[in-house]
């Protein structure tokens, strides 16, 4: 290994080891990261004790305004160890609350741009419809920011970004992925579950990875970026992505694209990482 | 039976949309056709069983990659169409979705994605000054639900046991919170947002209206009044209404909801 | 899932509030914030019932060898062994040293 690579790994500081509230002040410019309803607020879920689980003081949601390269942003960060990042009510409204104000702020003149890390199994299911009804706030809401500034999702690892979520996911101005992302609709004991064995093995795991991980998600362009698990390295490519602005069109926007693609695709045989990757070349 | 089996989805669609030709040029499982109601342009759109899905796994009504795709090319053909003109087509979605599509090729070719495309569709729509209702008339499962409806203005919906919505079905989540089935539907009973049953996902406050109708599966012409008469009353609220969803806000089941919203405010 | 009290002498009001932890499977999470001069309160909620005299022994060993600044600290414990709660609430002591 040359010197300088050497050096450069010594320097990495991992991200994915990061809980979700230092993931933020890491994105954050130093100095600047403000965290709002933070745990003193004791902001949690009124539903969970209800059903004998011992609830997180910030619901597993840190909503953080401050600085990206000197531009006033928020980062909201969803903290995967807690119930899986699942989603509930109080999690969802502080998202939904947090890009609903960012819209405001570019209303009123104030071009607040909006980060999501994203670690998350998507709705908690003990708070189901109000997990759901809240990720369609979040959708929407993404959609009205991004219209003023990019919004821009990370999946970093370890829990990967699914569920309704994954849909979040695929609505943001810029999609970014570590080598340990993963990103999908359906978890793959829930597949497992409905489609069968054959369908989807959920306890194989580089089969997972071959068709949801981060690298596939890349070389298929169902991501914008591929990056290292490195502060540094994400923290310049947001700068990155937030210098270029918006996108021409958002990948959500691309109907007639993936539908031609989709429509080429020979269904009679499963699907494979190179099929994928050959059918969404130039993506 | 599911709902989907029954085809409550399509014989709504017939039902609203008479004699119109349906649009071409959208995948099988798609239903979209152009009407007026109440003196104005709408546009309904179901989706429907397709036993020739070219996707197996979404030949039941389930929303897959060409079901979430297609949505978003009817809803966006809608807008361009719209485009400069001050009075825009109002899109009513018949929910009628029994879930999302599970299976291999769906995660492979990216069903995130394509329901991603359909949620950004009628999110854009909303955001364009289209009213857009969601009419519940059967099931309204999870994903499936969020790429077909949930963006609307108003959700109205049949009141009927065949009518759910939920983020998972019974079985699967009983397996995924680790409980048995009985233990989940005696917990329903207490917790408001994990039942299944319509009148304590409407005391969430997220439907504008619950209607009676006598055959919910086959409308009949006093059925079918009753729903336009909705309608017509849902677009004249969304009219003089901003649009953005917050009058899904306020019930005292959903409290946190807007606590959190207040308390972000104060401190943003 | 049950919710415990304890109180323990204690010297004047800390000066600073401090987190560490996170409710995930084997930690938890503890807030510690200044309290009324004299008393240090804790409330627990823990996912392990009938834990009670372990916290009770657990929290005796600790208070015994320091007079510790009057708190009110929150744990929220999703199974944490005797040895993370400690290491947790050392933690949680040394930042509002630091904070």
């Amino acid at each position: 290994m040359a010197e300088q690579d050497i050096a450069r790994l010594l320097a990495q500081r991992s991200f994915t080891e990061l809980g979700a509230r230092e993931r933020a002040r890491a994105l954050l410019d130093a100095g600047s990261f403000r965290e709002l309803l933070d745990p003193f607020a004791r902001l949690m879920s009124p539903w969970l004790p209800k059903q004998g689980i011992v609830p997180q003081a910030d619901d597993g949601v840190v909503v953080a305004k401050g600085l990206i390269d000197g531009q006033p942003a928020v980062v909201i960060a969803i903290e995967g160890a807690f119930q899986g990042g699942s989603l509930g009510e109080v999690g969802g409204a502080k998202i939904a609350g947090a890009l609903e104000l960012a819209a405001e702020d570019n209303r009123n003149g104030t071009p607040s741009r909006a980060v999501l890390l994203l670690e998350t199994g998507g709705v908690r299911l003990q708070e189901a419809n109000l997990g759901l009804a809240a990720i369609a706030e979040i959708q929407a809401a993404i959609v009205e920011l991004r219209e003023f500034q990019p919004v821009i999702g990370l999946v970093a690892g370890p829990v990967g970004c699914f569920g309704g979520m994954s849909i979040a996911a695929g609505l943001c101005s810029y999609l970014l992925v570590t080598r340990e992302a993963r990103l999908g609709l359906n978890g793959p004991q829930v597949i497992e579950q409905e489609a069968g064995l054959d369908e989807y093995d959920s306890r194989d795991r580089p089969f997972i990875w071959s068709l949801t991980g981060g690298e596939q998600r890349y070389a298929s362009g169902l991501v914008d970026g591929y990056v290292s698990d490195d502060v540094e390295a994400i923290r310049g490519e947001l700068h990155g992505l937030f210098g270029q602005g918006k996108p021409a069109q958002e990948r959500s926007r691309r109907h007639a694209w993936f539908l031609e693609r989709l429509r080429a695709v020979d269904t009679s045989v499963q699907a494979d990482a190179a099929a994928v990757r050959s059918a969404y070349q130039g993506a | 039976m599911t709902t989907a089996q029954e085809q409550r989805g399509l014989h709504w669609f017939q039902a609203l949309t008479g004699a119109a030709q349906p649009q071409q040029g959208l995948p099988a499982s798609l239903r979209v056709a152009d009407g007026e109601l109440a003196g104005q342009a709408v546009r309904y759109i179901a989706v429907i069983a397709d036993a020739n899905n070219p996707f197996p796994r979404a030949r039941n009504g389930e929303v897959g990659l060409l079901e979430g795709w297609g949505l978003a090319q009817a809803v966006d053909e809608a807008i361009e169409a719209d485009r400069g003109n001050p009075h825009k087509r109002a899109l009513i979605a018949i929910v009628d979705v029994p879930s999302q599509a599970y299976g291999r090729r769906e995660e492979a070719y990216g069903i995130h994605q394509a329901l991603a495309g359909a949620v950004d569709a009628y999110a854009r729509a909303r955001l364009a000054g289209h009213a857009v209702i969601g009419l519940l008339v059967g099931k309204a499962m999870s994903g499936a639900f969020l790429a077909h409806g949930y963006q609307a203005n108003r959700l109205i919906a049949l009141s009927d046991a065949g009518v759910m919505v939920h983020a998972m079905g019974k079985a699967a989540a009983a397996r995924i919170t680790l409980r048995s089935v009985d233990e989940l539907e005696a917990l329903a009973a207490s917790v408001p947002p994990m039942a299944y049953d319509l009148d304590n996902y409407a005391s969430l406050g997220l439907l504008s209206e619950v209607l009676d109708v006598e055959q919910v599966t086959q409308p009949t012409a006093a059925d079918l009044a009753c729903v336009q008469d909705a309608l017509s009353r849902a677009l004249a609220a969304i009219a003089g209404s901003p649009r953005d969803l917050r009058n899904r806000l306020g019930a005292a089941n959903r409290a946190a909801s807007t606590q959190v919203r207040e308390a972000l405010r104060a401190q943003w | 899932m049950e919710t415990l009290s304890f109180e323990f002498p204690a010297g004047q009001p800390a000066q600073s509030r401090a987190l560490v932890g996170c409710v995930g499977s084997g930690d938890l999470e503890v807030l510690l914030e200044p309290g009324q001069a004299g008393t240090l309160a804790i409330q627990v909620v823990t996912s392990v019932n009938g834990s009670a005299p372990r916290w009770q022994l657990l929290f005796e060993r600790m208070f015994r060898e320091q007079q510790l600044p009057a708190l009110n600290i929150s744990i929220h414990d999703f199974g944490a062994t005797p040895g993370v709660v400690r290491l947790r609430l050392e933690q949680g002591l040394e930042e509002l040293n630091h904070g």
